[in-house]
């Protein structure tokens, strides 16, 4: 605990020799405006995406969800799924029970001991919150 | 719970015997049958073309490409380089049968007095030994991989012929199947995840490969640029599912390439080829 402000101390020497030396470097600079706004995906300002949005962004990255390698998901725009699993619609209609479509993305070898589909929730692929975002998105398919 | 210990000691002992029972050579005939049942327009001498097999258009692209491999140079550089006498004057041809024709589809072997699986880039090492040369690294692909991407042309057409005989074979085989089947990493896949259950299928845009006909055809060229040597692949898969790989070379490897080679006898060698 004591370490980590040392430790941001030093993250922003470096950061602050990075800048200075890229300054120092014979680099084409981008002008601050010109780079594109970015903003932490959780920030909770007015115009904050719904939890169902962010967990549509979650399901779909590559990095996180990666959810299209296998399914498609036809009431949505989206290139290129995979094939391995079943697309996936009507998802409120067919799991009533959130809990239960919860679980499932929690730990599909619960379901199915010889499923293809990651276990986002038990190897802390998704965290808690990211799942139940990802849940709340499912139930607008 | 005596019970259950009880039920679970009674399942060992009737599994013990089907295992006996349930060798190598079924193994790879389960998995023939698998495949061909669930792919029954796809010939058996195709599967050696990975994931085009099953997509006509990329196999098009690759017959296309393969009438002038852009890779060409770095084949003729890996034949200077089998080529090239050692010190003393001798050269690799002079550690293999045959001058090292028709020889890359009986590796990787068992190797009695080692007590290990020798790979055809385990032998290239110790015929360099052999000749007081230094050894190259199984992970260079600048050296080894340039190498055998000549080496192993001179085995184009031979079959696959792995053979498992006896009980140290057996044991390396069945380490390497257990490596194939078994889950691992974050992402809790096993190789036979995608490659046996899901062969055929897209993830994302790429279709799976079956796992016969993995072992025959290597190094390849990814793109048509990149030098891929099989280990290498092993390698990129294993770090796809967020697990820490093996070195290529490793006995972990060396053991799944020896199950991954036998499950494709029968198949033709074909070396240096194109991939997406
Ligand atoms: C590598 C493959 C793979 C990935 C990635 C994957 N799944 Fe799955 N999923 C499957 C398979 C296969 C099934 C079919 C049932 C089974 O085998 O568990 C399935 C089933 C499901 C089901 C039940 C479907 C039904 O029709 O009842 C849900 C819900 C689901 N997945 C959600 C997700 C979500 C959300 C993600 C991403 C966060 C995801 N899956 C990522 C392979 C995958
Ligand atoms: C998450 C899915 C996945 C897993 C798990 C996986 N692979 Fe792959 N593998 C791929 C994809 C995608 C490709 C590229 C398309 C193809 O050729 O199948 C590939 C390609 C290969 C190839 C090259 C085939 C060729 O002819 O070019 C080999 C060999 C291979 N994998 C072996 C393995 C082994 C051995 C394991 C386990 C250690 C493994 N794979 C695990 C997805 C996977």
């Amino acid at each position: 605990m004591r370490r980590k402000p040392i430790a941001l101390l030093l993250g922003g020497i470096a950061a602050a020799g990075l800048s200075l030396s890229a300054l120092a470097a014979d680099t084409v600079t981008v002008p601050k405006e010109a780079l594109p706004h970015t903003k932490p995906i959780f920030a909770v300002t007015p115009a904050a995406p719904t939890p169902a949005e962010t967990g549509k962004q979650i399901a779909f990255s590559r990095k996180r969800g990666n959810c299209l390698a296998c399914h498609a998901f036809p009431n949505v725009q989206a290139q290129m799924p995979g094939s391995i699993a079943p697309p996936l619609v009507a998802m409120k209609l067919r799991y009533p029970n959130k809990s239960v479509l919860r679980a499932h993305i929690w730990n599909a070898m619960k379901f199915n001991p010889n499923t293809a589909m990651p276990p986002f929730g038990k190897h802390k692929i998704l965290t808690k919150e990211e799942i139940d975002k990802v849940v709340d998105f499912l139930y607008t398919l | 719970m005596k019970r259950t210990i009880l039920a679970l000691a009674g399942a060992i002992l009737i599994a013990a015997p089907l295992a006996a029972f349930a060798g190598p050579k079924h193994d790879r005939e389960e998995l023939v049958h698998f495949f061909s049942s669930r792919y029954p327009n796809i010939k058996f001498n195709n599967y050696v073309y990975g994931s085009m097999a099953f997509n006509p258009d990329a196999k098009a692209q690759y017959d296309s490409i393969m009438e002038f491999p852009p890779f060409t140079p770095v084949i003729e550089k890996g034949k200077k380089m089998w080529e090239k006498p050692f010190k003393n004057g001798k050269t690799f041809a002079s550690c293999f049968p045959n001058g090292g024709k028709n020889v890359a589809g009986d590796y990787p072997m068992f190797d009695n007095k080692l007590g290990k699986v020798v790979t055809f880039e385990m032998a290239i090492n110790q015929c360099l030994k052999k000749n007081g040369e230094p050894q190259l690294s199984y992970s260079n692909m600048k050296t080894m991989g340039v190498l055998v991407s000549y080496a192993r042309t001179l085995s184009d057409g031979m079959k696959m012929n792995i053979k498992v005989k006896g009980p140290g074979a057996l044991a390396a085989y069945t380490r390497g199947k257990e490596f194939f089947y078994r889950r691992r990493g974050q992402l809790n896949f096993a190789c036979a995840t995608c490659h046996v259950d899901n062969a055929g299928k897209r993830l994302r845009s790429q279709i799976l490969s079956t796992v016969v006909g993995q072992a025959t055809h290597w190094p390849v060229f990814r793109g048509g640029t990149r030098l891929f040597t099989l280990q290498r692949r092993y390698v990129g898969c294993n770090k796809q599912v967020r697990a820490v790989p093996f070195k290529p070379g490793s006995e972990v490897y060396n053991d799944l390439e020896y199950f991954e080679s036998y499950v494709s006898n029968g198949l033709p060698m074909h070396a240096s080829v194109f991939r997406p």
